[in-house]
């Protein structure tokens, strides 16, 4: 029986997959994963799951380019380039001079 | 260092410490043979630890005894080592006997820090409660191969044989406790002696770098 193991690394942050290994029960299983993925403190939780409960899904078929769909569908840096061109500036607002004279600075 | 006795609480940091460290010496002997690699990978890490108690306590009877945790461990003679008989039997590759071990220890072992939890000497209760910590993930383990294998006729005859042993590892006044909670009848036990031939055999491997490198050498 194949087991996947999902490891949190600090409390509040997302499991990620560890890896995957064989036991003949839950309780092997646990065992198992609390000395391959977390002996050395390196996990705060583990989901220990039997491979069969995972449900893959891996066809996500996209025929007709809806890439507007996408946020990365519009590029921004082409409309900020247009919206500066139309106000008239050229440079960035950071590219001025500092404000205070460089000999004051620490 | 001489088999003579030292003071009581050192004689007993060093029972448990050589109990701990021979454990561990004979359950690293599974590492890369086991019977599968995840079992593998748990055993070598549950040996690992052992020896991890073992380092503590020494360091502890190092402060009377002087030297430090290698010097006990590594440098006395091998008949000055109080280590219980169950701990000495070199089991590999008896995968029925090594784990009818590992669940006799286990609860001999969870008996005497109990114990030692309760000690006048706070330190000595400290590290018990320390040790204890782990140990509840090394009786997990035991327990659940003991669920697999316990009417195997294989770990039934192992747990018969090493019975006597599992008792020595205790003071008589601990071994009714192991009776009740192993579901036995006491019987004689195999007692703490001066280590035997098979024992000499791993000392020698054990401390083969430690004699062979120069006083003081640094790793």
């Amino acid at each position: 029986m194949i087991w996947e193991v999902f490891r949190q690394e600090r409390k509040g942050q997302p499991f990620v997959h560890g890896g995957s290994f064989h036991a003949p029960d839950q309780a092997f299983a646990d065992a198992y994963a609390r000395e391959f993925y977390a002996r050395r403190q390196e996990s705060v939780a583990l989901w220990v799951v039997p491979r069969d409960a995972i449900h893959p899904i891996e066809e996500f078929p996209d025929e007709f380019d809806l890439k507007y769909r996408r946020v990365d569908g519009y590029s921004i840096k082409a409309r900020l380039k247009e919206a500066r061109a139309r106000a008239g500036a050229t440079e960035p607002a950071d590219a001025e001079a500092p404000a205070q004279p460089a000999s004051e600075r620490t | 260092m001489t088999r003579a006795q030292a003071e009581p609480r050192t004689e007993l940091l060093l029972a448990l410490a050589d109990d701990e460290l021979i454990l561990g010496w004979r359950n690293s002997e599974w590492t890369g043979i086991a019977p599968f690699l995840e079992e593998d990978v748990a055993f070598s890490s549950i040996a690992q630890n052992e020896i991890g108690h073992a380092r503590a306590l020494y360091e502890l009877a190092a402060r009377e005894l002087g030297g430090d945790a290698d010097s006990i461990a590594f440098d006395r003679r091998p008949e000055e080592y109080r280590c219980a008989p169950l701990v000495q039997l070199q089991l590999v590759p008896d995968w029925a006997r090594t784990i009818a071990r590992h669940v006799l220890y286990e609860t001999a072992d969870a008996i005497r820090v109990e114990a030692l939890k309760d000690h006048e000497d706070a330190e000595l209760a400290g590290i018990a409660a320390k040790i204890e910590r782990e140990e509840v993930y090394h009786r997990l383990h035991a327990e659940m191969w003991l669920e697999r294998l316990r009417s195997e006729p294989r770990y039934v005859e192992a747990v018969e044989e090493l019975w006597p042993y599992a008792l020595g590892v205790l003071d008589a006044d601990l071994r009714p406790a192991l009776a009740e909670r192993v579901g036995r009848d006491e019987v004689e036990a195999v007692e703490r002696t001066a280590p035997g031939e098979e024992f000499a055999a791993l000392w020698a491997e054990m401390t083969m770098v430690r004699r062979s490198a120069p006083v003081g050498a640094q790793w």
